[in-house]
């Protein structure tokens, strides 16, 4: 194995990372605001509040932490990503921002507030799909150069292409369905029935949308990449064995057996992403950059591994610590029950 | 305006608005520690109490800080592409080690405000305060060296525009980096401990007679008196760091035009447009002594230097700025100490507490002078001796409407958490706080 795959993997780990613990922050904002709407917010809201409280400024270092080794392991991603998705990525720091603050302004400041939780919820389905504008982007075939030599998002491709609205659905869908699934082991733990009897609905409810969608975007690429997706069939069983977890959850959370029905949802997206991944080796940004001419030089990619494994002697027991406070803690869960 | 000129702006709002949050966010978590470990000590329910309202407070001000940090993040390889890509080879270690260290003192400060009842020992939920202590200072000292890396390039070798010979550590341990983290850390502490100093002197201002208040006054600003010395002693090795390693910024802090010995030191003034100082207080030798230590040691001026590598004269005004506010809050935090200790009346007076009021925020004014000075400071550098600003900007169009954007997005932040945390202890003061606890206790006797 090359160090450039070493790279690549701890990024798309991080990757990895920030989409299960974004959605599920996302998916119960959203979920929050829209039981405030028809009017069922006692119902889920002790349940979200005491699993969002406590983490919820992890789920942006995760964010931070993928960006920053993805500058440190492929400086090169700085020029063209930086350049051409200004807007879209500017659009997402505000939101995150919006939603950030006022997470926190409606919790600890002015509690139960509306208008927060409301505004929590919206960012939460738009920051996916403005976020999603970088893999689009990734994939080929919306950056143009302009007359100065320098190159800009192709915004008329962008917003006309079947294949980036797709996968911006994706991502929304895969958000609520990733989220339901986890609060509704949450709330199972909780032992808050009504909350859970929600949340069994909503995962059923977003379930096939996430296959479907996911099916989808593999056709579609066949025309808007197809070498792109000739990697895809190369790996037909990695995407058969998330099919199978995305079965095995689905029946599980009949079993009423919920946090094992979470484990294979997490399994399903982890098939898939890395599926994906490897898939569109060796490009980063097609055609632009691979991930072996936008390496950084040997000497920094070293230091970066070593403190990455050192970051983690440190970072994996106090994550242990918070699951076992917070997460699987269940005194801790249950007092959220008025 | 082009995109350069637009690109700084907006990143200058950026920082400008994150240092607020960044500073109170490496100041806080010690002053909490502090009072913590004094309740905890002298079995004084009014520091416990301390502590827990300045972590309550605390919350906003991280989450605020998270999101604008996150911005600037972000914002350096969308607004800066060609600057990132070209140190990203060079400062990745730093900004990587800084996420680490946040990353620590994020779970930490989650698992602290969450655990109060937790413990048995309730020292045991004192020490998850020492992480946060420790994360927050490590983040400080890493993003600080990724900045003085920017003044001090050094750790690698560019022949014919290659990068060769990178040594991580060398380029995170430059000649800026000791004075530049000293100065950043002991002015966070300095700023935070008067600006809780300034709210426990308004409640007293409002006439509260509240023990709380006292007690919360002298503790902050005995540690705003140590820490605005620290300060300073390290301002003055900064500016011996300056005159030997970056002497344009230096001279044209101090508007200081020909090289020579016995240099004068220059307050205030203004310049005229032939570079005539006029209105000036001049201290003879000051300056060659600062720098040298003695009265006749030799000071570049700006005319050895050429005028295309000058960064703009008015930095004269933001170290004036930055220097005055740090005397004047070390005088006073003296003068408290003494009077404290002395007994005299003097500080129980209405003029003494407004100007208590008044010192935190003139603490983060001066921290906001100091940041542009050192910014503006190395002009037209983006990377002093290797990158021009104009070279590391992005081209995109679209600067101008981000900008715009950006700025509504910290009007509503700052205003935010102005009213959120004023209502949050309006709307619970002191004494409500304390007569539960007490009553806490009653009902757990009995």
């Amino acid at each position: 194995m090359t160090i450039e795959i070493v790279g690549i993997s701890v990024l798309w780990l991080f990757l990895f990372g920030y989409v299960i613990v974004a959605s599920i922050d996302f998916g119960a904002g959203f979920f929050n605001a829209s039981t405030i709407v028809t009017k069922k917010n006692h119902i889920v809201n002790s349940v979200i509040q005491r699993y969002l409280s406590p983490v919820w400024e992890i789920t942006n270092v995760f964010l931070v932490f993928f960006f920053i080794g993805m500058i440190g392991f492929f400086p090169s991603t700085a020029y063209y990503f930086g350049t051409v998705l200004l807007i879209p990525i500017s659009i997402s720091i505000i939101l995150l921002a919006l939603r950030g603050s006022y997470y926190a302004f409606g919790t600890y400041g002015t509690k139960g507030h509306k208008g927060y939780t409301l505004m929590y919820g919206v960012t939460g389905v738009l920051i996916p799909a403005s976020l999603s504008t970088a893999l689009i982007v990734s994939q080929g075939g919306f950056i143009r150069e302009t007359a100065t030599g320098s190159i800009a998002l192709d915004y008329l491709a962008l917003f006309t292409s079947p294949f980036a609205w797709s996968i911006v659905l994706l991502s929304l869908v895969s958000v609520l369905f990733i989220s339901a699934s986890f609060l509704a082991y949450y709330s199972n733990v909780a032992q808050d029935y009504e909350a859970l009897k929600l949340f069994r609905r909503y995962t059923w409810l977003w379930s096939f949308p996430t296959m479907v969608t996911a099916l989808g975007i593999i056709i579609e690429m066949r025309w808007h990449n197809p070498a792109h997706f000739e990697g895809l069939i190369s790996l037909w069983w990695v995407f058969l064995l998330s099919f199978i977890c995305f079965l095995e959850s689905l029946w599980l959370l009949k079993k009423g057996k919920y946090g094992k029905s979470f484990i294979f949802v997490v399994l399903q997206f982890a098939f898939a992403f890395y599926g994906y991944g490897v898939s569109r080796y060796p490009y980063i940004l097609y055609p632009y950059i691979t991930i072996y001419d936008g390496f950084t030089n040997e000497t920094m990619a070293y230091a970066l591994i070593t403190v990455f494994i050192f970051g983690l002697m440190l970072l994996l027991p106090s994550l242990y610590l918070v699951f076992k406070l917070f997460i699987m803690n269940k005194p801790y869960i249950r007092k959220g029950k008025a | 305006m082009e995109s350069v000129e637009l690109s700084r702006y907006l990143t200058m709002l950026t920082l400008s608005v994150h240092v607020i949050y960044a500073t109170l966010g490496v100041g806080v978590p010690i002053m909490i520690t502090l009072a913590h470990w004094l309740g905890l000590k002298r079995n004084d329910e009014q520091y416990l109490l301390l502590a827990r309202r300045w972590a309550r407070g605390y919350v906003i001000t991280v989450a605020v800080g998270v999101v604008t940090g996150t911005a600037i993040a972000l914002q350096l390889a969308l607004l800066w592409p060609k600057f990132m890509e070209f140190a990203g080879q060079l400062v990745a270690l730093p900004l990587f080690m800084e996420t680490f260290a946040f990353f620590f003192e994020a779970i930490f400060l989650g698992i602290y405000l969450y655990t109060s009842d937790r413990f048995k020992n309730p020292k045991h939920h004192f020490y998850l305060l020492i992480p946060v202590v420790l994360g927050a200072a490590m983040s400080a000292l890493f993003i600080t060296s990724v900045n003085a890396f920017m003044n001090a390039p050094q750790g690698f070798a560019l022949v014919d525009g290659q990068l060769t010979n990178i040594q991580p550590l060398l380029a995170m341990f430059n000649p800026a980096m000791p004075t530049k983290v000293a100065h950043v850390v002991a002015s966070a502490y300095m700023t935070t401990a008067f600006i809780l100093a300034s709210i426990a002197a308004f409640h007293m201002l409002r006439g509260n007679r509240h023990e709380y208040h006292r007690k919360a006054l002298a503790l902050t600003m005995k540690v705003a008196l140590i820490f605005s010395i620290a300060t300073a002693l390290v301002g003055d090795l900064s500016g011996k760091y300056l005159a030997e390693y970056q002497p344009e910024k230096l001279a044209a802090a101090e508007w200081h035009f020909e090289t020579e010995g016995e240099a004068p030191l220059v307050l205030y003034g203004v310049l005229t447009e032939t570079n005539e100082v006029k209105y000036a207080i001049k201290i003879p030798y000051a300056l060659s002594f600062l720098v040298h230590s003695n009265f006749s040691g030799v000071v570049t001026g700006l005319n050895d230097i050429p005028e295309e590598y000058h960064p703009p004269y008015e930095i004269h005004y933001l170290f004036d700025t930055m220097v005055t506010i740090g005397i004047w809050l070390t005088t006073l935090s003296f003068a408290y100490c003494v009077a404290l200790w002395r007994g005299w009346k003097i500080i129980q007076s209405k003029v003494f507490r407004i100007l208590l009021v008044a010192s935190g925020p003139l603490a983060m004014v001066a921290i906001e002078a100091g940041w542009w000075f050192t910014e503006v400071g190395r002009q037209p550098w983006i990377m002093r001796g290797f990158m021009k600003t104009a070279e590391g900007a992005t081209d995109s169009p679209d600067v101008g409407l981000m900008l715009i954007a950006f700025a509504i997005l910290y009007a509503i932040l700052l205003v935010g958490t102005a009213v959120v945390l004023i209502r949050m202890f309006k709307n619970n003061p002191v004494e409500k706080e304390l007569e539960m606890a007490t009553d806490e206790q009653r009902s757990e006797a009995k």
